[in-house]
């Protein structure tokens, strides 16, 4: 469960200051599936990067399952968010010179698993999303969705418990994009927490409430209806 | 998966961006490893040249060149035979032997063998104007330095005085003595017959092997060798066995005033050239390497900036996923590592290629691997990868993993 305490984010920049979180107090319990909606720029991102340890806000207090998240060292946080934490992008992320089982691998790796259990698991993962396939295949040689997918298996990699998403559809078509939210969907019914920034109602619609920022100001919205 | 796999696949796919720096550790490496090598055995040559050859003082005719030491009578070029009269009679005091020699090349039984003319004691002794040398067969005192083992002119006809004091008391006009390898070659053995010039010749004796160059020779009495390849009164060198003392001393300038004509040349002053041009050289491979280490790491330098920067975003993903800084800082610096293993061992590979060339063409030395080399090149080559690297790796492991939510 992730508790936000008045976080604010702000930047300078040639003086003129941006508040990219303004004073947000955000709970999001276990097994939630929230999504962020709001215009450009009203801090998504931001928040986002802030949850998943990577931001050390400008005032606020951000606790994890109790634990201050921000006075964790900069090692503890990189071993917590590759414990706890999945990670799926607009762009994808893979790793161009990996095949899709190595790429999947890669968080297996980082906790230092054994090599055979390491690919044994990546290749169920790989199956789970429908790519057995494909497994030694470069993102460069898989069309987007599938690259959506192999993305999508190495989230589960460590097996973690929250899901941190930014625009996860934002590069597929619709049909590509339906694909993947029931993977997220199907995610989320393993029992997984997960907080999805997104500019598109529909893929909003799949979350089980909305939030919207403004100008780094949130408010609940409440579940959001395919249109 | 480990480390090291992630670290070969991202070399492996764009393997030609670390080529420029790979070829110029090699190249450093491979420049120190190859004159380095020629040195050592350039050196080692020297030394059993210097043991090897009982004469310490060198007449030879005048347009020949230090290098041509080496082969001292090999070069091609004579003077006449009359010089060793000259200075058999100046009876110099110092002098212990003398020993002209001519080499000419010949076939024996199908096989290219050089047959070099050498003069037999009783030649001297014949003519009494010579009694003068005399003192070579009598005893030396031991209180002269190293006249005591050098000139050891207890001449006999054993085959051992002829390889240890190049001395033969006798020899006949249709007799050869065999180095160690001749003999071997063609089969023969003391007491045998070989043809030589369309003459037959009897084998008076085989050499012990002695490990230089007389193992590959004939030795003819002087006169049958002038006579027979048609040479006339000539030798291609005289060599003097002298008193240490002496050599260092008048005595050069002595038989040079003796003989204006040739050149007097000591080993002395041979080796100290030699040793002096090695030394010269040390210090020059010492310089080419790390000019063309410096060049390696400044080249190192700018290929891992542009690779953080090419990278970022794998980076940033990396951390995304939980990587620490210490695993970023030891990725790039592995990817240094490996490139100063391979620039070191493949410059060593190189190196001593390089110089088991050339030792044997440009200097006539055989060269072996020497492993210390291989040493020196790796940890240096990837001391100079590593610290060339560092920067870039603390570049890469200070990148924001926050990069990767905003860069496309
Ligand atoms: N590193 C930074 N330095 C300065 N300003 C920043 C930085 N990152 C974000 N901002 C600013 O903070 C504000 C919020 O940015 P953020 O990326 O969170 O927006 P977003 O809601 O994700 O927008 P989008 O929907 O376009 O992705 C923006 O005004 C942006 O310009
Ligand atoms: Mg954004």
């Amino acid at each position: 469960m992730y508790q936000l305490e008045s976080v604010s984010q702000t930047y300078e920049r040639r003086g003129n200051k941006i508040h990219a979180l303004d004073n947000c107090s955000l709970t999001i319990p276990d097994n939630d599936f929230v999504a962020i909606v709001g215009p450009s720029g009203s801090g998504k991102t931001t928040l986002l990067s802030v949850l998943g340890g990577m931001l050390s806000p400008t005032s606020g207090d951000i606790t994890l399952d109790g634990v201050a998240l921000y006075e964790l060292s900069l090692q503890e946080r990189a071993a917590l968010r590759n414990q706890k934490i999945g990670f799926v992008f607009q762009t994808f992320n893979l790793v161009p010179w990996l095949t899709a089982c190595e790429n999947v691998q890669i968080p297996m790796m980082l906790n230092g698993s054994d090599s055979r259990e390491q690919r044994e698991r990546a290749l169920a993962l790989l199956e789970r999303v429908g790519l057995s396939d494909r497994t030694d295949h470069r993102p460069a040689e898989l069309s987007q969705g599938q690259q959506q997918r192999v993305a999508l298996a190495r989230t589960l990699a460590n097996n973690p418990q929250i899901i941190l998403a930014d625009e996860p559809t934002g590069n597929l078509d619709p049909e590509t994009r339906k694909h993947a939210m029931n993977f997220l969907t199907e995610f989320h019914e393993d029992g997984r927490t997960i907080v999805m920034v997104t500019h598109d109602k529909e893929t909003a619609s799949y979350a089980q409430r909305s939030i919207q920022l403004v100008d780094g100001v949130p408010r609940e919205v409440g579940p959001l209806q395919a249109a | 998966m480990k480390l090291r796999n992630l670290i070969f696949k991202e070399v492996w796919q764009r393997p030609t961006s670390m080529l420029t720096s790979l070829i110029a550790v090699t190249l450093g490496v491979m420049a120190l490893v190859a004159i380095q090598n020629i040195t050592i055995f350039s050196e080692e040559k020297i030394n059993s040249d210097m043991e090897s050859l009982g004469a310490n003082v060198l007449v030879m005719p005048p347009d020949v060149t230090l290098q041509d030491y080496y082969a001292s009578d090999l070069h091609g070029r004579t003077m006449p035979e009359e010089y060793v009269t000259r200075l058999a009679l100046a009876q110099l005091s110092g002098v212990q032997n003398l020993a002209p020699k001519l080499c000419v090349a010949t076939t024996v039984d199908g096989h290219e063998i050089t047959l070099t003319g050498i003069l037999p004691k009783n030649e001297f002794q014949k003519k009494s104007s010579w009694q003068g040398l005399d003192m070579l067969t009598s005893s030396v005192g031991t209180d002269r330095g190293c006249c005591a083992t050098l000139a050891n002119t207890d001449t006999d006809n054993s085959p051992e005085s002829l390889a240890r004091t190049r001395t033969i008391q006798e020899l006949g006009e249709r007799e050869v003595i065999l180095g160690s390898d001749v003999a071997s070659k063609l089969g023969v053995r003391r007491g045998g017959k070989l043809i030589v010039f369309e003459e037959e010749f009897d084998v008076l004796a085989v050499l012990p092997a002695t490990g230089t160059i007389d193992d590959s020779r004939m030795f003819a009495h002087l006169h049958s060798v002038q006579a027979l390849s048609g040479a006339g009164p000539v030798v291609n060198v005289i060599e003097i066995m002298a008193c240490c003392d002496d050599a260092a001393g008048d005595l050069i300038s002595d038989l040079s005033a003796e003989l204006p004509e040739a050149r007097v040349i000591t080993i002395a002053q041979v080796v100290e050239t030699q040793v002096a041009v090695n030394g010269l050289m040390s210090r020059l491979s010492w310089v080419f390497f790390s000019i063309l280490l410096l060049v390696g790491a400044a080249s190192i330098a700018s290929v891992m900036y542009a690779n953080v920067t090419e990278r970022r975003k794998e980076i940033g993903t990396l951390m995304a996923l939980g990587a620490t800084r210490g695993f970023v800082t030891s990725l790039f610096l592995g990817k240094a590592l490996l490139l100063g293993v391979t620039g070191g061992i493949g410059g060593f590979i190189a190196g001593t290629i390089l110089a088991i060339i050339l030792g044997p063409n440009l200097l006539g030395i055989q060269v072996a691997p020497v492993p210390q080399l291989l040493l020196i090149g790796l940890l240096s080559a990837t001391a100079v990868a590593l610290a060339a690297s560092y920067l870039p790796a603390r570049r890469a492991a200070g990148l924001d993993p926050c990069l990767v939510f905003n860069d496309a």
